[in-house]
């Protein structure tokens, strides 16, 4: 049975076909001890049929905590939000930001995770149901190209921040 | 946030799935945003506001 009814998929569909880059859901799982990864996962495979510029690739939190690690995740039910980065780059990682390298997804040759595609940065940890899911909409059409929400004046001060920053979000489905 | 600066990660926790962090971070009302394990923001504040303090943390 779909989570999303037919309503909600029909809105779902049109918003995603805005996207003018594709975003690849990475979901950490695992096997055991993991309450909601099933959960997580159906919520993922219906995003993913609702648009051909949504991939999800699932990623064994113990098998390969490599990967993990490269994304800062030591916990599932995880998402990690990556995007193609073609020559339109979304403001604040431009050429002249210099960041350091622990911002890109860069291959670690295992060969499923293409070069093309940049980490935004933004993840979720739990199932994203609830309001949850909605935020994970957001981050995922944000990561699809479209504009941010956020006002001129902060995404310039956002520019200037030279240090990294770690924010939790805490929330509750309800 | 995350998405307009490359030094900025977020993560939105599930409190009610992950305890222990909810008790780690004395997470008693949602939404609390917890910033470099130091600055705490409680509830939705505007724009601008939540980027100040945000941004007032200490380097880590």
């Amino acid at each position: 049975m779909s989570l999303l009814s037919a309503a909600d998929q029909q809105k779902l569909r049109e918003a995603f076909d805005r996207m003018t880059r594709s975003v690849r859901l990475l979901f950490f799982s695992q096997a055991i001890g993991c309450e909601t990864c099933g959960e997580t996962r159906q919520i993922l495979d219906e995003l993913r049929g609702l648009s051909d510029r949504i991939s999800v690739e699932e990623i064994n939190l113990v098998l390969e905590g490599d990967k993990a690690k490269q994304y800062g995740v030591d916990r599932a039910p995880a998402i990690a939000i990556a995007y193609e980065s073609g020559s339109s780059e979304p403001g604040g990682s431009g050429e002249s930001s210099g960041s350091g390298g622990s911002s890109e997804a860069s291959s670690t040759g295992d060969g499923r995770m293409s070069d093309t595609m940049k980490d935004s940065r933004i993840r979720f940890l739990g199932a994203p149901s609830g309001w949850e899911f909605v935020s994970l909409v957001q981050a995922v059409l944000l990561a699809g190209g479209r504009e941010s929400a956020l006002s001129a004046a902060s995404l310039d001060r956002l520019r200037a921040v030279d240090r990294p920053i770690t924010m939790q979000v805490f929330t509750t489905p309800t | 946030m995350a998405f307009a600066s490359p030094h900025i990660t977020a993560t939105a926790v599930e409190a009610t799935e992950f305890p222990d962090l909810a008790r780690k971070y004395q997470v008693s009302g949602v939404p609390k945003t917890v910033v470099n394990e130091e600055v705490e923001i409680l509830g939705a504040l505007p724009e601008a506001a939540f980027i100040e303090q945000a941004l007032s943390s200490p380097r880590q």
